[in-house]
């Protein structure tokens, strides 16, 4: 094959001693993208599952294009733009520069640690790119992407050790980011329309009238402002569904951040602290993409099948309870998260210490 | 009888290449082979020269360790070459076998009257020893200590494994034999478990605690069957042997001398035949299967735990298959965006799960890079053991010794590990960390 013999032809240049020699990472990253290496097992299990982490990876970003490109639709329906694919064609001229901007700088960032380190290009970052543009306003300028994005790829994973070492959610990291470096920028009441119109989001609504403008019904379709992939729990269910099937993301932490975030709002409810329906909770913000994309990641989350039961419920119980009582901060899911990405690992520590406990019982026994 | 147990957990591989119920004797060998390589830990001291003479059953070397324990001929002929590695590591002692077969008679065959000592020394100095595997650690048996108890697995799960009724069919005497030395062995129960529903004679063979199981890979992994009937806990010590062994050693006693041979399955696609053949234990893989071709991978023992051999080498003495498989050193364009219906994944990311029945031709490409652990979850799916995976492996990647006790690498072996390093879509060396990490444990304790 033509492009085989060109890639044979070149690698001597990048390799070790090559002229590129410095690139090597850079072009070993481009080459397994192309090609999956000819590389044979050498020790332990002589066949192989053809599942690798560029599949894995590829089908989260799969499961990310409904809410993409609804989101894109949105940002045109939003500015009042007739018909469907006029809106959709403004809204993807409107967040295709966030997305190319975060790709880019996250990958330029990625490429030239694994070079310094002469490791293999890692492939997680093909989900945080395209996860970073999705929970920022439409409006958000460029620089403070760029500028998120690398303070979520250095501080929040290469500093770590990268892919499969950070403790935090690298996308949510970079909203967290620029949510307090630049408030005015991610917060209020102007960025969410890309034709400078203003008003008020959902949850703003709920959180100081206790009622939105919005029906249930436009709420689960998306059909409201909000940052870019967030807004349709109906496209994200849709990729929900891939990831479940795929058995990508885990259905534990799915269904219990689902089943935690309503617990806590029927706490509210019956407090009479809330006067909306609960499931409200559900369809409006982040809560959904929260609960589907970020809230999943295996490396940030909890690892054990008990951890990630209590890591899911306190996810949504305590979005909710941040939404709620918190007035500073009407979306919670974003601080929830992060924060149980902080506890994960010691919600895992006391389910591991429990086996190492019935492991332990079992001399006693004996003697 | 006592209650079949079911396992969840695990993985049956459905691999082309199965070996067929026919049964064929190899042709006498050129060459045997006796390699140190075999087992864990063992430091060989010879005790031979090459031009020796020496008969089936007669030392070749001894482990410096322990140097109770023999390991010996398994035909008799003339030692022809004894092949070293770097730093004249010994590889093996090769032996050009004899036309006339001599096998040293054994010192005690009434099992039943003889001292438990006379019985180990016996198995000691015909080398049938080696064959009793100690857990912790997967070594071979200490012959000082006192096993807990002792378990044979009357059956193998692993893809293309050896169907043991088949080849045990005949030997339902020299099996109760050997169980009846094991049972000398231990002050405890000896344990045997076989498959549900292809119990073969297995359940009337007397004087053995009998279990049953049912599931998949690695259902038929003597430590996953340790774990559900008794485990291991720090301090025990028990053994475990092979069921083609029990039967070389019953074999052995009935016939008062050294008996090495054995029956193994030659499986998969690149095999020239598949089937089952008669050979005798360390028989140059060229005796089984001819030649072999280029770009054939020959493993001694199965597709997930077995050893790669040489085509001129020597099938191990614990393998029970020859396995020949296509190598996978190709290219594959946009491979991990196609929909790659050729091979087989356990994830719904590809489309294995649309024909369960499919039969794979698997090659030995590792279908990726390496990467560190990202997924979750996934490799409890694939041990049916209360042991948290990758936590184990990470303790053992650290060094941590105090954790990888805790964790549980008393009751693991790296062969139990297969299935999830199979799955494992960051293609980590599982089984090769967990050996490392055992051997540390060795040397540190």
């Amino acid at each position: 094959m033509g492009l085989r013999n060109f890639v044979d032809k070149i690698k001597p240049t990048f390799s070790e001693g090559g002229k590129l020699g410095f690139l090597h990472s850079t072009f070993e990253g481009f080459e397994t993208f192309l090609y999956v290496p000819n590389t044979v097992t050498k020790k332990g299990a002589h066949i192989r599952d053809c599942n690798d982490i560029k599949r894995v990876m590829i089908v989260v970003v799969l499961a990310l294009i409904p809410a993409t490109l609804f989101g894109m639709y949105n940002v045109g329906y939003q500015a009042g733009i007739e018909g469907v694919f006029p809106a959709f064609w403004y809204g993807f001229l409107k967040s295709l520069p966030t997305i190319i901007v975060s790709y880019v700088t996250g990958l330029a960032i990625e490429f030239a640690f694994a070079q310094k380190r002469k490791h293999e290009i890692n492939e997680g970052f093909l989900v945080t790119g395209l996860l970073i543009p999705l929970v920022m306003p439409v409006t958000i300028p460029l620089w403070i992407v760029a500028l998120s994005t690398a303070f979520a790829v250095i501080i929040g994973k290469e500093v770590f050790g990268g892919t499969g070492m950070n403790v935090f959610n690298p996308a949510l990291l970079a909203r967290a980011f620029a949510f307090f470096a630049y408030t005015p920028q991610m917060s209020g009441e102007a960025v969410w329309y890309a034709d400078g119109k203003t008003g008020a989001t959902a949850l703003e609504q709920l959180g100081t009238t206790g009622e939105m403008q919005w029906s249930a019904l436009d709420a689960f379709f998306g059909f409201m402002p909000g940052s870019l992939g967030e807004t349709s729990t109906c496209a994200i269910l849709i990729g929900a569904a891939l990831l479940l099937f795929t058995g990508v993301a885990s259905w534990r932490i799915m269904l219990s951040v689902f089943v935690g975030g309503l617990a806590m709002g029927y706490v509210f409810d019956l407090a009479g602290m809330t006067e909306y329906p609960v499931y409200y909770h559900l369809l409006v913000g982040g809560f959904a993409f929260g609960a589907v994309f970020m809230a999943t990641d295996p490396v940030t989350s909890a690892q054990t099948n008990t951890g990630k039961w209590i890591y899911g419920l306190m996810v949504g119980a305590l979005a909710v309870l941040i939404r709620v009582v918190n007035p500073a901060y009407p979306e919670g899911m974003m601080l929830s998260i992060l924060f149980m990405n902080a506890l994960a690992p010691l919600i895992d520590y006391f389910v591991v210490e429990r086996n190492i406990a019935r492991r332990k019982k079992l001399i006693k026994n004996v003697k | 009888m006592s209650k079949n147990i079911k396992l969840r957990k695990g993985l049956d591989i459905n691999l082309k290449g199965k070996a067929e119920a026919v049964l064929e004797s190899a042709p006498m060998a050129k060459s045997y082979a006796v390699s140190p390589l075999d087992y864990e830990c063992v430091t060989p001291k010879l005790l031979v020269k090459v031009g020796d003479k020496v008969e089936a059953g007669q030392a070749l070397f001894f482990d410096k360790n322990n140097p109770r324990i023999l390991f010996t001929s398994p035909v008799s002929g003339v030692v022809s070459a004894i092949n070293r590695g770097e730093k004249r590591k010994l590889l093996n002692v090769a032996v050009e076998p004899d036309q006339e077969q001599v096998a040293q008679s054994l010192k005690v065959t009434d099992i039943a009257k003889a001292e438990r000592s006379e019985i180990v020394e016996m198995l000691l100095q015909s080398g049938l020893w080696t064959r009793i595997v100690e857990r912790p650690y997967g070594v071979i048996a200490n012959p000082e200590a006192q096993p807990k108890a002792i378990f044979v697995s009357a059956f193998d799960s692993a893809p293309l494994a050896p169907d043991y009724n088949f080849i045990l069919k005949e030997e339902k005497a020299a099996v109760e034999a050997g169980m009846a030395v094991l049972a000398r062995l231990t002050e405890g129960k000896v344990h045997l478990s076989a498959r549900q529903g292809s119990e073969g004679y297995m359940a009337e063979v007397k004087g053995v605690e009998y279990h049953t199981f049912s599931g998949k890979h690695p259902v038929g992994n003597v430590g996953v069957q340790i774990h559900h009937i008794d485990r291991i806990a720090k301090g025990d010590i028990v053994w475990t042997v092979n069921i083609q062994d029990v039967a070389m050693i019953g074999r052995s006693v009935l016939a008062g001398k050294v008996d090495m041979s054995k029956t193994i399955a030659v499986v998969g696609t690149k095999a020239p035949k598949c089937g089952y053949k008669r050979i005798i234990s360390g028989a140059s893989v060229e005796s089984i299967v001819g030649k072999v071709e280029a770009d054939t991978r020959v493993i001694s023992g199965d597709v997930l735990s077995g050893v790669q051999t040489a085509a001129d080498g020597y099938i191990s003495a614990n393998a029970n298959a020859l396995t020949l498989i296509p190598e996978g050193d190709v290219y594959e364009l946009l491979g991990w965006a196609m929909p790659r219906f050729h091979r087989f994944s356990v994830s719904r990311a590809y489309f294995s799960w649309l024909c369960p029945k499919k039969e794979y031709n698997l090659d030995t490409n590792l279908n990726g890079g390496e990467r560190p652990f990202v997924v979750t979850g996934l490799y409890e799916n694939y041990l049916p053991m209360d042991i948290y995976v990758s936590y184990l492996l990470k303790a053992c990647l650290v060094k941590d010794l105090d954790k990888m006790e805790n964790l549980g690498l008393y009751e693991l072996l790296p062969e139990d590990l297969a299935v999830c390093e199979f799955v494992d879509p960051s293609k980590i060396e599982m089984q090769q960390i967990l050996r490392d990490g055992i051997n540390l444990m060795i040397k540190e304790s």
